[in-house]
């Protein structure tokens, strides 16, 4: 029993397992947005093209959340212009830009190899964050939740309906700013815990997990965020046992609850499928 | 609607058209122009028929109704307020085209009609007691009341565009602009969002509905607006919406059937009939003279082009 708590014992471990459920709450409130327009895979992008980034921070000497941020934002601008100028589609356009980014960092880390641990950028690297990454991250992670908090259902009219949004007096545009902002924050944020490659699951699963429990978008967040915050502080947990990656961990957790709400769901699971389509048969006969 | 009668009164009062587009040139950055020189003004209390081909600038001209396009050249008004302004007042109410809306976006019938709302809650859009009942007596109206726990992809095409009407209703916009209203829907929702209209209309409040539903223009549109990149023609339905004019709106792209003299009937009666149609609701003209019958048959009531 008291091995169990062990984890609790460690600072570096306390810290760890704050900022995972943080950063996991904060994620899953924008994965129930971004998955709504199709948009799931600007979280991926938005990952990698942080990384030049936090390579340019660290050999300038900047914090390197004030690089990632940069070049997150640099990145969502340069998808929006190109998409607006050209007629390519979206998924042309989020690879285009992403990889671009992606590829700068890598040459840069490659060209500069003592300056950045590629790997910590890749992988994440929750269990040895310092206090002032720490600081950082939950600054982000607690001033983004404010403004979502506030400003959820504006953003929710905004991702529902521009023209009526726009009728009752909202400014899509400058919302949408908002939240590729908040979203470019965040993803920073998340780079700490679970690495560029795994931050796609944390803006994307529970939101597409909660999606398939319910059809009002105001329990969806709940469902969401409660999810994203759980799963996050239970893998930093659990990874202390398993001296594994945090990341992989917490996604993995989160892909097992999307597969249980895959099969068990009342009404958008397998099985109620299954079981509606037998009730129209039985009533067809 | 116990108030009909002062409303109507109280609107002649006000001299502000409640539409006013002058001179509105809109070219896209690719040099496309969508239109050009385009000027009408419609008053309040009122139903005006948007009509026109497909591409002929109907959805930019709703575009820049709604301030999402600047016109090039030209201005909008609203009540006589510029566009950006007027959408803070709350006095444009919009309803989608059907396909314009994600079906599977997770909101119930209620959540889309309570956003009908936020333009009169605060910084925080709380629901206070007047926005429920808004919410509720929106939903009476349209008869929807019974499918408010509904998810928005559950229902008929009909029952959806009741839906966004009631969200219209429940933000009380003077201005009310339908696209499309029609399409992919029966003839009792038609008759029903028509008599809805009607209400509205008594009530002062102008909508502007863009259709292909030429058939039924004269049943329920007291004002029509005919583009085709530019203005063809602008008023009352019985001056403008005559034979000339749509064959100018539709050019070739109209259906048109002639069927005169021994061919169509037997009798005394001289006159020919023209089918006019793009696919829905035709509309027939008895003789050569814009003598508006609708197809099925019931006269043009006289009161709808008072």
């Amino acid at each position: 029993m008291t091995e169990l708590l062990v984890p609790f014992a460690y600072d570096y471990m306390l810290k760890a397992l704050w900022v995972s459920a943080l950063v996991g709450g904060v994620c899953a409130f924008l994965s129930a947005f971004l998955m709504l327009r199709g948009w799931s895979l600007m979280g991926d992008a938005l990952g990698h093209a942080v990384v030049p980034g936090v390579a340019m921070a660290y050999m300038l000497g900047l914090p390197y959340a004030a690089g990632a941020f940069v070049t997150g934002l640099l990145a969502a601008g340069g998808m929006a212009f190109v998409r607006h100028v050209t007629s390519l589609r979206e998924d042309a356009v989020i690879g285009v830009v992403f990889t671009a980014f992606f590829a700068a960092g890598v040459l840069m880390a490659s060209i500069n190899p003592i300056a950045v641990n590629i790997q910590s950028i890749v992988l994440g690297n929750i269990l040895g964050i310092d206090d002032n990454d720490a600081l950082q991250v939950a600054i982000i992670s607690a001033v983004s939740l404010l403004v979502l908090l506030a400003k959820w259902k504006d953003l929710m009219l905004v991702f529902f309906d521009e023209s009526h949004a726009r009728a009752v007096g909202i400014n899509p545009m400058r919302l949408k700013i908002l939240f590729f902002t908040l979203l470019a924050a965040c993803t920073v944020a998340a780079l700490q815990t679970v690495g560029a490659c795994l931050v796609i699951a944390m803006v994307v699963t529970p939101g597409a997990t909660a999606y398939l429990l319910t059809d009002r978008f105001g329990r969806l967040l709940v469902i969401s965020v409660s999810m994203g915050t759980v799963t996050s502080f239970v893998g930093a947990y659990v990874s202390y046992f398993l001296d594994g990656a945090t990341g992989g961990v917490i996604v993995v957790l989160q892909t097992l609850l999307f597969l249980t709400a895959f099969v068990f769901a009342p009404r958008h699971g397998i099985l109620a499928q299954r079981r509606s389509i037998a009730t129209a048969r039985e009533q067809a006969v | 609607m116990l108030q009909r009668v002062d409303d109507r009164t109280a609107d002649a009062v006000s001299v502000v058209p409640a539409i006013e587009v002058s001179h509105v040139t809109v070219s896209y950055p690719n040099g496309h122009q969508a239109l050009r020189d385009v000027t009408f003004s419609l008053d309040a209390g009122g139903i005006c028929g948007l009509v026109g081909i497909n591409g002929s600038g109907k959805s930019t001209l709703f575009k820049t109704l709604m301030g999402f396009i600047r016109p090039t050249t030209g201005q909008v008004r609203l009540n006589g307020m510029p566009v950006a302004r007027a959408l803070k007042t709350n006095i444009v109410a919009y309803v989608p085209q059907a396909e314009d809306v994600d079906w599977n976006f997770p909101v119930l019938v209620e959540d889309v009609v309570m956003m009908g709302r936020y333009g009169h809650m605060g910084f925080l859009r709380i629901a206070s007691r007047a926005d429920r009942d808004a919410v509720d007596s929106a939903l009476e109206r349209v008869g929807m009341s019974a499918f408010r726990k509904r998810q928005i992809g559950e229902l008929s095409g009909g029952q959806k565009k009741r839906v966004f009407l009631a969200r219209a209703l429940a933000q009380e916009g003077r201005i009310i602009l339908l696209d499309e209203p029609f399409t992919g829907v029966d003839v009792t929702t038609e008759n029903a969002i028509m008599e809805l209209m009607r209400e509205l209309r008594d009530n002062g409040h102008l909508m502007l509905v863009s259709t292909h539903n030429l058939g039924s223009v004269p049943d329920f549109c007291d004002q029509v607006v005919l583009i085709n990149k530019t203005l063809l023609a602008a008023g009352p339905t019985q001056t403008v919406f005559t034979q000339a004019n749509l064959e100018k709106a539709f050019g070739g792209v109209l259906r048109h059937f002639q069927l005169v003299g021994a061919n169509l009937h037997d009798d005394d009666d001289p006159r020919g009939v023209t089918v006019l149609t793009d696919d829905e609701r035709p509309l027939v003209f008895y003789g050569e003279q814009s003598n508006l019958r609708h197809a099925t048959g019931t006269p043009h009531p006289p009161e709808d082009a008072a």
